[in-house]
């Protein structure tokens, strides 16, 4: 459904230049779920801007249902559903006057697809006359689904729907895209929270305009190929720095409410507890644990 | 003495209860983590903790000054930093650092001396007068929360410092702040990051505009019966009937 080959895009920046997507290649299969999962500065509202043909690539080119970015725009804007990051809906106008007036621009009614957006836009409806400026972050977020799906498109554009939402706005939004996934449409969306990865069928990790890897969230755990324990002790400020100096770790780092330790091989959780103990750690608790894609984000980013 | 009390603070807007008698205290020196869903009232409360909006009723002391009458004498005790606005990108990092501390009355000498030391400490002496606007957003957020800090405040409020930011950022800013709390400096700080709840000595979680939970992660986890801070957080704010807005 969606093919980009070698896409890169380029700013200038003082007398130098800032790459930002650098040379991108992937594809997502229709009716998938394709999470793009990066930090602030990735370059993942770069490449959505150019996948939603807003932006113009430097090099390389990509394909949505047939239609090429650059040479059939016009075509490919109405298979698309864009959701940028920024709140970009008529701030002045109603609830109902923004999804009308979505609808129109793409020569369709509300009442025409309403099936396709009712179980999203049910939970705004009690407040169909208020105007957009005055939703509170969730409600915005859940209009603007609905502006973006209002003319039927086949594939959707999330630039990070989810970022400074709260924890149960994001379970449920996540819901909403489970929901219209199953109806066929495919989805792309970013998001800063490594968290959501595992409700993406494909994810791709990006970092300074390169992907770092691209797969299933489990076949990128298991590709994390190290031994991954999980420490606990009475001082927890000093344990990382403390893990981090035992010879047979190759990496720790603060994980909420313990300390990750990356093991150079298998074997080694004794030793790593004698060593703490030896330090003077005491109430130390060692154990085996999967890896997150938090743990392959942070393992990748360290060469 | 208490960085913070409250007792019974309460905002309202007409007739709808932002912040509804919430009371707590928070000790100096502690990690204290103010955690709520989009519009349970945590911005509305720490706005009347900043000294920036007067409560409606019940009584709160910030750093020993009070919230009705020091309004003041509480902008001078504390720091402040936020995600959406921290530094200005059109000045340089030393302008930056010079213009906050200028505001805060610190002497030139005390000023040069510290922002020397500053840059050494975040290796940041080379970009010493490029512009904050061209640093990348891991950089940016560490410095903030140094100029923050840097007229030496009692306590600082963080509201979503490290939002956006990567993993390994996002790491070395708690370290930052551990740092800030080993020098005795009063955390006092907001997330959507679940995980960092865990980093905090003692949690809030706020609902409706009431404290609905207070206690350090393993006490609230044990409490609710949670294998995480995200289910703690999850059970407690599927609870709120308003609509956020």
């Amino acid at each position: 459904m969606i093919s980009v080959r070698n896409i890169s895009k380029k700013y200038p920046v003082g007398k130098g230049e800032l790459t930002a997507v650098n040379q991108l290649s992937f594809d997502v299969a229709p009716g998938e779920l394709f999470g793009i999962i990066g930090p602030d500065g990735a370059g993942k509202t770069s490449l959505f801007r150019m996948l939603a043909t807003l932006l113009l690539p430097d090099g390389g080119e990509a394909l949505i249902g047939g239609c090429h970015v650059v040479k059939d725009y016009k075509q490919l804007r109405k298979k698309l559903g864009y959701m940028p990051g920024r709140f970009s809906l008529y701030q002045d106008l109603t609830v109902e006057e923004n999804l009308r007036f979505f609808a129109t621009i793409f020569h369709t009614s509300i009442d025409e697809n309403y099936g396709l957006i009712r179980d999203i836009y049910e939970q705004i409806k009690p407040f169909k006359d208020r105007r957009a400026g005055k939703l509170s972050g969730g409600m915005k977020q859940k209009l603007a689904l609905c502006c973006a799906l209002i003319h039927r498109p086949t594939v959707l554009l999330l630039d990070e729907p989810t970022t400074g939402v709260d924890a149960v706005s994001r379970v449920e939004f996540w819901q909403m895209l489970q929901g219209l996934k199953s109806g066929g449409i495919t989805i792309i969306v970013s998001t800063p929270y490594m968290d959501e990865a595992s409700l993406c069928d494909r994810i791709a990790l990006m970092q300074q305009g390169n992907f770092l890897t691209t797969g299933t969230p489990d076949g990128i755990k298991a590709a994390f190929a190290k031994p991954l324990l999980a420490v606990k002790a009475d001082r927890m400020h000093q344990l990382v720095n403390a893990v981090r100096e035992a010879p047979v770790v190759e990496d720790s780092y603060a994980f909420g409410e313990w300390a990750h330790a990356v093991m150079r091989e298998e074997g080694h959780d004794r030793e790593l507890e004698s060593f703490l103990s030896a330090k003077g750690f005491r109430q130390v608790v060692v154990q085996q644990t999967e890896p997150t894609v938090e743990d392959c984000f942070l393992k990748l980013m360290r060469p | 003495m208490k960085m913070i009390t409250a007792k019974n603070l309460s905002k309202v807007f007409g007739g709808f209860k932002a912040v509804d008698a919430i009371s707590f205290e928070v000790e100096p020196g502690e990690i204290f983590g103010f955690l709520g869903a989009n519009g349970a009232g945590k911005t509305t409360a720490m706005r009347m903790l900043c000294g920036l909006s007067r409560p409606s009723s019940g009584e709160a002391t910030v750093a020993g000054f009070d919230v009705y009458r020091q309004q003041e004498q509480i902008k001078r005790a504390i720091g402040y930093m936020s995600q959406k606005f921290s530094l200005y990108d059109d000045l340089t990092i030393t302008e930056n650092i010079r213009f906050y501390a200028g505001i805060y009355g610190k002497p030139g000498r005390f000023i040069k001396e510290k922002t020397s030391a500053l840059l050494r400490e975040l290796h940041l002496e080379t970009e010493a007068d490029k512009r904050v606007g061209s640093l990348p957003l891991g950089w940016k957020q560490k410095l903030a929360f140094s100029v923050a800090i840097f007229h030496e405040p009692q306590l600082v409020f963080l509201d979503e410092p490290t939002g956006g930011v990567d993993p390994i950022t996002r790491r070395e800013f708690w370290n930052l702040i551990y740092a800030a709390a080993e020098k005795g400096i009063t955390v006092f700080v907001t997330t959507h990051y679940m995980d960092e709840a865990e980093y905090c000595n003692r949690v809030s979680i706020m609902v409706d505009g009431r404290i609905e939970a207070l206690d350090t992660p393993a006490g609230l986890k044990q409490h609710y019966s949670a294998a995480s801070m995200n289910d703690v957080f999850l059970q407690l704010a599927r609870k709120a009937t308003r609509s956020a807005d």
